[in-house]
Protein backbone atom coordinates (compact mmCIF):
# COMPACT_ATOMS: atom_id res chain seq x y z
CA UNK A 1 0.00 0.00 0.00
CA UNK A 2 1.77 3.10 -1.20
CA UNK A 3 0.88 6.77 -0.88
CA UNK A 4 -1.22 6.56 -4.04
CA UNK A 5 -3.45 3.89 -2.52
CA UNK A 6 -3.80 5.83 0.71
CA UNK A 7 -4.89 8.98 -1.09
CA UNK A 8 -7.28 6.97 -3.25
CA UNK A 9 -8.94 5.36 -0.24
CA UNK A 10 -9.14 8.74 1.46
CA UNK A 11 -11.04 10.27 -1.45
CA UNK A 12 -13.13 7.14 -1.93
CA UNK A 13 -14.09 7.25 1.74
CA UNK A 14 -14.99 10.95 1.50
CA UNK A 15 -17.12 10.28 -1.58
CA UNK A 16 -18.94 7.21 -0.29
CA UNK A 17 -19.52 8.47 3.24
CA UNK A 18 -20.81 11.86 2.17
CA UNK A 19 -22.99 10.23 -0.50
CA UNK A 20 -24.40 8.03 2.25
CA UNK A 21 -25.20 11.08 4.35
CA UNK A 22 -26.77 12.82 1.34
CA UNK A 23 -29.46 10.16 1.18
CA UNK A 24 -29.87 9.54 4.91
CA UNK A 25 -29.95 13.10 6.27
CA UNK A 26 -33.43 14.32 7.09
CA UNK A 27 -32.70 17.98 6.40
CA UNK A 28 -32.48 18.75 2.70
CA UNK A 29 -30.05 21.64 3.23
CA UNK A 30 -27.62 19.30 4.96
CA UNK A 31 -28.05 16.91 2.04
CA UNK A 32 -26.97 19.65 -0.34
CA UNK A 33 -23.91 20.39 1.78
CA UNK A 34 -22.94 16.73 1.96
CA UNK A 35 -23.24 16.65 -1.82
CA UNK A 36 -20.42 19.21 -1.86
CA UNK A 37 -18.09 16.66 -0.25
CA UNK A 38 -19.24 13.95 -2.65
CA UNK A 39 -18.35 16.15 -5.62
CA UNK A 40 -15.06 17.07 -3.99
CA UNK A 41 -14.14 13.43 -3.43
CA UNK A 42 -14.92 12.60 -7.05
CA UNK A 43 -12.71 15.49 -8.14
CA UNK A 44 -9.90 14.05 -6.04
CA UNK A 45 -10.32 10.67 -7.72
CA UNK A 46 -10.15 12.36 -11.13
CA UNK A 47 -6.85 13.91 -10.09
CA UNK A 48 -5.55 10.48 -9.10
CA UNK A 49 -6.58 9.12 -12.49
CA UNK A 50 -4.50 11.81 -14.16
CA UNK A 51 -7.54 13.64 -15.55
CA UNK A 52 -6.57 17.06 -14.28
CA UNK A 53 -8.84 18.99 -16.63
CA UNK A 54 -11.88 16.90 -15.69
CA UNK A 55 -11.02 17.39 -12.03
CA UNK A 56 -10.91 21.14 -12.55
CA UNK A 57 -14.23 21.06 -14.41
CA UNK A 58 -15.70 18.97 -11.62
CA UNK A 59 -14.64 21.56 -9.06
CA UNK A 60 -15.75 24.61 -11.02
CA UNK A 61 -19.00 23.30 -12.46
CA UNK A 62 -20.24 20.88 -9.82
CA UNK A 63 -18.83 22.19 -6.56
CA UNK A 64 -19.04 25.80 -7.68
CA UNK A 65 -22.04 25.86 -9.96
CA UNK A 66 -24.47 22.98 -9.69
CA UNK A 67 -24.34 23.04 -5.92
CA UNK A 68 -25.21 26.75 -5.90
CA UNK A 69 -28.14 25.93 -8.17
CA UNK A 70 -29.29 23.17 -5.82
CA UNK A 71 -28.96 25.39 -2.75
CA UNK A 72 -30.86 28.18 -4.50
CA UNK A 73 -33.53 25.68 -5.44
CA UNK A 74 -33.80 24.58 -1.82
CA UNK A 75 -33.80 28.17 -0.60
CA UNK A 76 -36.56 29.19 -2.99
CA UNK A 77 -38.82 26.21 -2.38
CA UNK A 78 -38.21 25.21 1.24
CA UNK A 79 -40.46 26.57 3.97
CA UNK A 80 -42.60 28.68 1.68
CA UNK A 81 -45.67 27.21 3.25
CA UNK A 82 -46.08 25.46 6.54
CA UNK A 83 -45.07 22.23 4.82
CA UNK A 84 -41.40 21.52 5.29
CA UNK A 85 -39.50 19.44 2.79
CA UNK A 86 -38.20 16.38 4.56
CA UNK A 87 -36.34 13.59 2.93
CA UNK A 88 -37.25 10.09 3.94
CA UNK A 89 -36.99 6.51 2.79
CA UNK A 90 -39.87 5.09 0.78
CA UNK A 91 -40.07 1.96 -1.37
CA UNK A 92 -37.18 0.35 0.50
CA UNK A 93 -37.65 -3.18 -0.87
CA UNK A 94 -37.72 -2.36 -4.62
CA UNK A 95 -34.79 0.00 -4.13
CA UNK A 96 -32.81 -2.69 -2.31
CA UNK A 97 -33.50 -5.17 -5.11
CA UNK A 98 -32.44 -2.64 -7.74
CA UNK A 99 -29.27 -1.70 -5.89
CA UNK A 100 -28.37 -5.35 -5.32
CA UNK A 101 -28.87 -6.08 -9.03
CA UNK A 102 -26.78 -3.11 -10.10
CA UNK A 103 -24.05 -3.97 -7.62
CA UNK A 104 -24.05 -7.57 -8.85
CA UNK A 105 -23.75 -6.51 -12.49
CA UNK A 106 -20.93 -4.09 -11.67
CA UNK A 107 -19.07 -6.63 -9.55
CA UNK A 108 -19.47 -9.35 -12.19
CA UNK A 109 -18.18 -7.10 -14.96
CA UNK A 110 -15.33 -5.98 -12.72
CA UNK A 111 -14.27 -9.56 -12.00
CA UNK A 112 -14.74 -10.69 -15.61
CA UNK A 113 -12.75 -7.88 -17.18
CA UNK A 114 -9.15 -8.71 -17.92
CA UNK A 115 -7.50 -5.63 -16.46
CA UNK A 116 -4.27 -4.55 -18.05
CA UNK A 117 -2.05 -3.73 -15.13
CA UNK A 118 1.12 -3.36 -17.16
CA UNK A 119 1.04 0.37 -17.44
CA UNK A 120 1.84 1.88 -14.08
CA UNK A 121 3.25 5.24 -15.14
CA UNK A 122 1.01 8.21 -14.45
CA UNK A 123 -0.38 9.85 -17.60
CA UNK A 124 0.81 13.36 -18.31
CA UNK A 125 -1.30 16.45 -17.70
CA UNK A 126 -4.20 16.87 -20.10
CA UNK A 127 -5.09 20.55 -19.81
CA UNK A 128 -2.35 21.73 -22.18
CA UNK A 129 -3.38 19.24 -24.85
CA UNK A 130 -7.01 20.30 -24.58
CA UNK A 131 -5.96 23.92 -24.92
CA UNK A 132 -3.99 23.15 -28.08
CA UNK A 133 -6.82 21.15 -29.66
CA UNK A 134 -9.42 23.75 -28.72
CA UNK A 135 -7.63 26.52 -30.56
CA UNK A 136 -6.00 24.66 -33.45
CA UNK A 137 -8.05 21.67 -34.55
CA UNK A 138 -11.44 22.46 -33.06
CA UNK A 139 -11.51 26.23 -33.38
CA UNK A 140 -14.92 26.17 -35.11
CA UNK A 141 -16.34 23.92 -32.40
CA UNK A 142 -14.94 26.31 -29.83
CA UNK A 143 -16.75 29.29 -31.35
CA UNK A 144 -19.93 27.22 -31.69
CA UNK A 145 -19.65 26.45 -27.96
CA UNK A 146 -19.71 30.19 -27.40
CA UNK A 147 -22.94 30.41 -29.38
CA UNK A 148 -24.39 27.48 -27.43
CA UNK A 149 -23.65 29.27 -24.18
CA UNK A 150 -25.15 32.43 -25.67
CA UNK A 151 -28.36 30.55 -26.40
CA UNK A 152 -28.46 29.28 -22.82
CA UNK A 153 -27.87 32.79 -21.53
CA UNK A 154 -30.65 34.27 -23.68
CA UNK A 155 -32.94 31.46 -22.62
CA UNK A 156 -32.26 32.21 -18.96
CA UNK A 157 -32.64 35.95 -19.51
CA UNK A 158 -35.91 35.64 -21.38
CA UNK A 159 -37.31 33.90 -18.31
CA UNK A 160 -36.66 37.07 -16.33
CA UNK A 161 -40.02 38.62 -15.75
CA UNK A 162 -40.29 42.34 -15.55
CA UNK B 1 2.27 13.69 -11.20
CA UNK B 2 0.84 13.24 -7.72
CA UNK B 3 3.79 15.17 -6.35
CA UNK B 4 2.57 18.29 -8.19
CA UNK B 5 -0.58 18.25 -6.12
CA UNK B 6 1.17 18.32 -2.75
CA UNK B 7 0.81 22.13 -2.50
CA UNK B 8 -2.91 21.78 -3.25
CA UNK B 9 -3.33 19.19 -0.52
CA UNK B 10 -1.36 21.42 1.85
CA UNK B 11 -3.62 24.39 1.14
CA UNK B 12 -6.72 22.25 1.70
CA UNK B 13 -5.29 20.87 4.95
CA UNK B 14 -4.36 24.35 6.23
CA UNK B 15 -7.78 25.68 5.26
CA UNK B 16 -9.59 22.90 7.12
CA UNK B 17 -7.39 23.24 10.21
CA UNK B 18 -7.76 27.03 10.22
CA UNK B 19 -11.53 26.93 9.79
CA UNK B 20 -12.06 24.31 12.50
CA UNK B 21 -9.57 25.91 14.89
CA UNK B 22 -11.01 29.43 14.65
CA UNK B 23 -14.58 28.28 15.12
CA UNK B 24 -13.93 25.93 18.01
CA UNK B 25 -11.22 27.92 19.80
CA UNK B 26 -13.63 30.77 20.47
CA UNK B 27 -16.10 28.17 21.68
CA UNK B 28 -13.51 26.64 24.02
CA UNK B 29 -11.52 29.65 25.23
CA UNK B 30 -14.05 32.47 25.00
CA UNK B 31 -15.89 33.61 28.14
CA UNK B 32 -19.59 32.77 28.31
CA UNK B 33 -21.75 35.29 30.13
CA UNK B 34 -25.05 35.16 28.28
CA UNK B 35 -27.66 37.86 28.73
CA UNK B 36 -31.05 38.30 27.16
CA UNK B 37 -29.69 40.79 24.63
CA UNK B 38 -26.74 38.63 23.70
CA UNK B 39 -28.88 35.59 23.09
CA UNK B 40 -31.35 37.35 20.81
CA UNK B 41 -31.07 36.93 17.07
CA UNK B 42 -28.41 39.16 15.55
CA UNK B 43 -29.86 41.42 12.92
CA UNK B 44 -27.25 44.16 12.47
CA UNK B 45 -28.25 45.93 15.66
CA UNK B 46 -31.93 46.14 14.73
CA UNK B 47 -34.67 44.56 16.79
CA UNK B 48 -35.46 41.27 15.06
CA UNK B 49 -38.90 41.29 13.47
CA UNK B 50 -40.89 38.78 11.48
CA UNK B 51 -39.94 35.27 10.59
CA UNK B 52 -36.91 33.95 8.80
CA UNK B 53 -39.13 31.88 6.55
CA UNK B 54 -39.72 34.55 4.00
CA UNK B 55 -40.48 33.89 0.42
CA UNK B 56 -37.46 34.53 -1.79
CA UNK B 57 -37.80 36.13 -5.19
CA UNK B 58 -37.19 33.80 -8.10
CA UNK B 59 -34.83 36.49 -9.39
CA UNK B 60 -32.12 34.98 -7.21
CA UNK B 61 -32.38 31.74 -9.11
CA UNK B 62 -31.82 33.64 -12.32
CA UNK B 63 -28.58 35.01 -10.93
CA UNK B 64 -27.51 31.45 -10.11
CA UNK B 65 -28.22 30.42 -13.70
CA UNK B 66 -26.22 33.33 -15.10
CA UNK B 67 -23.42 32.35 -12.76
CA UNK B 68 -23.35 28.79 -14.11
CA UNK B 69 -23.17 30.00 -17.70
CA UNK B 70 -20.22 32.28 -16.98
CA UNK B 71 -18.72 29.45 -14.95
CA UNK B 72 -18.81 27.31 -18.08
CA UNK B 73 -17.22 30.14 -20.01
CA UNK B 74 -14.31 30.10 -17.57
CA UNK B 75 -13.77 26.40 -18.24
CA UNK B 76 -13.03 27.09 -21.88
CA UNK B 77 -10.77 30.03 -21.08
CA UNK B 78 -8.72 27.97 -18.65
CA UNK B 79 -7.01 25.48 -21.04
CA UNK B 80 -6.48 28.32 -23.49
CA UNK B 81 -4.78 30.44 -20.85
CA UNK B 82 -2.61 27.56 -19.65
CA UNK B 83 -1.27 27.00 -23.13
CA UNK B 84 -1.37 30.57 -24.45
CA UNK B 85 2.37 31.11 -24.83
CA UNK B 86 2.94 28.01 -26.90
CA UNK B 87 -0.16 28.61 -28.98
CA UNK B 88 0.88 32.19 -29.63
CA UNK B 89 4.33 31.16 -30.81
CA UNK B 90 2.87 28.55 -33.14
CA UNK B 91 -0.19 30.35 -34.50
CA UNK B 92 0.33 34.04 -33.91
CA UNK B 93 -2.39 36.55 -33.12
CA UNK B 94 -5.25 34.34 -34.36
CA UNK B 95 -5.14 32.54 -31.01
CA UNK B 96 -6.05 35.75 -29.27
CA UNK B 97 -8.66 36.67 -31.88
CA UNK B 98 -10.52 33.38 -31.57
CA UNK B 99 -10.81 33.83 -27.81
CA UNK B 100 -12.00 37.42 -28.31
CA UNK B 101 -14.71 36.17 -30.69
CA UNK B 102 -15.75 33.60 -28.09
CA UNK B 103 -15.95 36.25 -25.40
CA UNK B 104 -17.76 38.79 -27.60
CA UNK B 105 -20.42 36.21 -28.46
CA UNK B 106 -21.02 35.65 -24.76
CA UNK B 107 -20.91 39.36 -24.06
CA UNK B 108 -23.85 39.77 -26.44
CA UNK B 109 -25.79 37.44 -24.19
CA UNK B 110 -24.71 39.45 -21.17
CA UNK B 111 -25.94 42.65 -22.80
CA UNK B 112 -29.24 40.99 -23.65
CA UNK B 113 -29.66 39.83 -20.06
CA UNK B 114 -28.78 43.32 -18.84
CA UNK B 115 -31.27 45.02 -21.17
CA UNK B 116 -33.90 42.49 -20.23
CA UNK B 117 -33.49 43.51 -16.61
CA UNK B 118 -32.02 40.23 -15.41
CA UNK B 119 -29.81 42.01 -12.90
CA UNK B 120 -32.46 44.28 -11.39
CA UNK B 121 -33.63 43.48 -7.91
CA UNK B 122 -37.11 44.91 -7.43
Amino acid sequence: MNIYDIVFYLFAAITVLSAFFVVTTRNIVYSAYYLLFTFFGVAGIYVLLGADFIAMVQLIVYVGGILILILFGVMLTNKITSVEIKTGSVQVVPAAVGVALLAGILMASMVDTKWRSVETAMPSATTQGIGMLLIQQYAIVFELLGILLLIALIGAASMARK
Amino acid sequence: MLVQYIPVFLVIAVAIVFAVATVFSSEIFGPKRPTQAKLSTYESGMKPVGTTHERMSVKYYLVAMFFIIFDLEVIFIYPWAVQFKKLYIENGISVFVSMVIFLVVLELGYLYAYKKGGFKWD
